[in-house]
């Protein structure tokens, strides 16, 4: 009897003691939303370990406080994103979600993030209406939008003197905009176009048919994920690979190359990152990630890796005071860390301004990775930037 | 003219591809009357036992042939540990209950090949293209493809109607409970026929691997089709799995193939492409319902001959 009181009595006290010191401790809570399962998760694992080692490089603190992360799944489906942000704001108090992978789970989800005045830090999905009609303080984007980097092959192209293109993509919101980006600077003839059921459909015999019947001097494609692995199989397959250049975007990484191999030697395609970039920020990036995870990054994990390097920057410059949600928008702004690109800026959109390369896939001894071989566009900034009116 | 000849073939592969998994499917729901809504996580285990198989003994066939007995030990296994337990049970609980299964596997393989997913190469005698018709170059893969499967649906029709297995699956599609009372060991049928339809599962998955990637989840999509086929073809009836197979596989195609291009001319450039996928993904329920309406029980039923 005296035992159990006495036990009652002395729990009674630790409850009371430990009440007012976890109010006290604070903390920088970070919801992070990507895909961790299904064919997809090889892209989300990337993203996480990417923001795994920034935090290990920030020492696990960012503006003196302890960092604690909510990793969610968001199975590549709009509705389970939405679902899984409005969890993190809404019951978790998270200072900042960031990652999404898809534009179209991004678009699902923005809404309850911003409405809760959360900082949302895009590290991937490049939805162009978040840079443009639908942008606000509250999102910042670390990649690009989704017609930048076909726009820089395009460029590129014309600068080649390619005088018409077969376009293939998946239907649905960035296969759109992506082949959107694409035709509208491309000066050549565009002798056919062919959307594909997204993200079911893996057989794209019927449509390599029709490319390779229309004659065209190249193919420009978007398959993100898995869906890239398939297509070049199919292409080399369809006897195209050799005869007709390949041009892409996002459809070949450090994640798909070990599985694409001789399939995607000489396919080139642009981004504003490659891991061959000499600044010091990547060469760090790089080395520990290889070191670390044994495995060459992917861009989803660099601008991952810019995306926790920013949200350190702006914790450190309002010193911790997150509720000051005027002041932090001002310091995320400022962009005041080192970018594994380079040269980073926010635009007027909050989306970089920032140069596109122009990378092909090489075989360095039994290993694949893709070069940078030449600049297709040097410091451009968004082009949806006039669309956004900030409130 | 090269192009539509091509896009046949294209669809013919399909469509023979579709067949192996329809057969396995239409059989087990037709004997068992069990609906195997995991039969796509068989045809996935195929992909992966032989992308692990090949890669350890250097040879595509041998990993194949390992591949596929290591499906039919599976799917044996499985239908003594799990699937005996569903017999003579509503439909919804074969639902639910081979819906679990899917979720097993796929974090089984998860657990065992990790999430990235595996690839296995074309064997180099068959990565290349070959002039089929003169002037007709066509990836000599998927013509090899067309050529398996047609051996495999010979070797069914064989096996199905000349054999005294093949006269007790075929009457126990039409009548279990009488199959029963005749004194046939129905237990061990049942087995047989569900490791068949496992192997056959796998061999379309495996056959598949190369032209797509061997990953989690691979068999959920195609084997919607396979159900389809199943139901257009009249449950139970291999016969009617083949002809109902090659409808989809032509449609599929043929549809995608040349439906944009009609699109666009009648709705211009811009709606036609955006309508084009949604529509001529489409195209096969259309059918689908157009067959129920005329034929209720599909094309071939195995109850109502």
């Amino acid at each position: 009897m005296r035992l159990s009181k006495a036990l009652f009595l002395a729990s009674t006290a630790l409850l009371f003691a430990a009440a007012p010191a976890a109010a006290q401790q604070k903390s920088v809570k970070i919801g992070f939303v990507s895909t961790f399962s299904g064919p997809a998760a090889s892209i989300g694992d990337d993203m996480r370990n990417a923001f795994e080692l920034a935090l290990d490089h920030v020492g696990r603190k960012m503006g003196g406080l302890p960092v604690e992360v909510i990793y969610e799944d968001d199975t590549l489906k709009p509705e389970v994103g939405k679902q899984k942000s409005e969890k993190l704001v809404e019951s978790d108090k998270v200072d900042f979600v960031a990652g999404f992978i898809w534009s179209n789970v991004l678009y699902a989800s923005y809404k309850p993030v911003v409405d809760a005045k959360t900082f949302l830090i895009v590290s991937n999905a490049g939805e162009t209406r978040i840079a443009g009609e639908n942008c606000s303080p509250f999102i910042f984007s670390t990649s690009w939008t989704n017609d930048q980097n076909p726009i820089a092959v395009a460029d590129y192209m014309n600068q080649k003197g390619v005088k018409s293109v077969y376009l293939i993509g998946p239907n649905y919101a960035a296969g759109k905009e992506n082949l959107g980006g694409f035709k509208s600077e491309f000066k050549g003839k565009i002798l056919g176009e062919d959307y594909t059921t997204w993200p079911s459909q893996l057989d794209f015999a019927a449509e390599l048919a029709k490319a390779k019947d229309s004659k065209a001097e190249a193919v420009y494609m978007f398959y993100p994920g898995a869906a890239g692995v398939q297509f070049l199989n199919q292409y080399a397959q369809a006897g195209l690979k050799g005869s007709i250049p390949l041009y892409t975007t996002f459809s070949i990484d450090s994640l798909s190359l070990p599985r694409q191999k001789d399939a995607a030697l000489g396919v080139i395609s642009a981004l504003q990152w490659g891991a061959d970039l000499p600044n010091d920020a990547n060469k760090k990036f790089v080395g520990d990630f290889k070191t670390k995870f044994g495995t060459e990054p992917s861009f989803y994990a660099a601008q991952t890796y810019d995306a926790a390097m920013l949200i350190n920057s702006a914790v450190a410059g309002v010193k911790g005071n997150l509720s000051d949600k005027a002041a932090t928008q001002k310091a995320l702004e400022k962009a005041d860390f080192n970018s594994v690109r380079g040269d980073f800026k926010f635009g007027s959109n909050h989306f970089p301004t920032q140069s596109f390369y122009m990378q092909e896939v090489v075989k360095v001894g039994d290993a694949y990775t893709q070069k940078t071989i030449a600049t297709a566009e040097k410091d451009v900034p968004n082009p949806h930037a006039s669309k956004c009116s900030m409130k | 003219m090269t192009l539509f000849i091509e896009q046949c073939l294209n669809g013919l592969q399909f469509g023979l591809l579709l067949f192996l998994l329809a057969a396995g499917l239409t059989l087990v729901f037709g004997i068992m009357d069990l609906v195997n809504l995991a039969h796509g996580s068989l045809y996935m285990l195929g992909a992966y036992f032989a992308a692990t198989f090949a890669a350890w003994t250097g040879s595509f066939l041998l990993g194949a042939v390992l591949a596929l007995v290591a499906t039919l030990i599976v799917g044996m296994v499985l239908e003594v540990v799990a699937m005996r337990r569903l017999y003579g049970r509503d439909h919804l609980d074969h639902v639910l209950g081979t819906f679990g299964l899917i979720l097993f596997f796929d974090e089984g393989v998860r657990l065992i090949w990790g999430p990235g997913g595996l690839s296995l190469p074309v064997p180099s005698w068959l990565n290349r293209s070959i002039e089929i018709l003169p002037g007709i170059q066509y990836s000599a893969y998927r013509f090899a493809i067309i050529v398996v499967t047609l051996a495999v649906a010979a070797f069914l029709y064989i096996l199905v109607m000349r054999t005294r297995i093949g006269m007790l699956i075929r009457a126990g599609a039409s009548n279990r409970e009488m199959v029963g009372a005749l004194g046939v060991n129905i237990k061990l049928l049942y087995t047989l026929v569900f490791g068949l339809g496992a192997a056959l599962a796998g061999l379309a998955g495996l056959m598949q691997a190369p032209i797509l990637t061997v990953q989690i989840g691979m068999g959920e999509n195609i084997v919607i089709l396979a159900f389809v086929i199943t139901v257009i073809g009249g449950i139970g009836s291999i016969r009617g799995a083949l002809v109902a197979a090659l409808l989809v596989g032509f449609i599929d195609t043929l549809g995608r193939a040349f439906f944009p291009q009609i699109l666009v001319e009648l709705l211009g450039r811009q709606a036609g492409s955006t309508a084009a996928p949604a529509l001529s993904s489409m195209l096969i329920y259309i059918l689908m319902a157009v067959i129920l309406v005329v034929k209720p029980q599909g094309l071939f039923s195995a109850n109502s001959r």
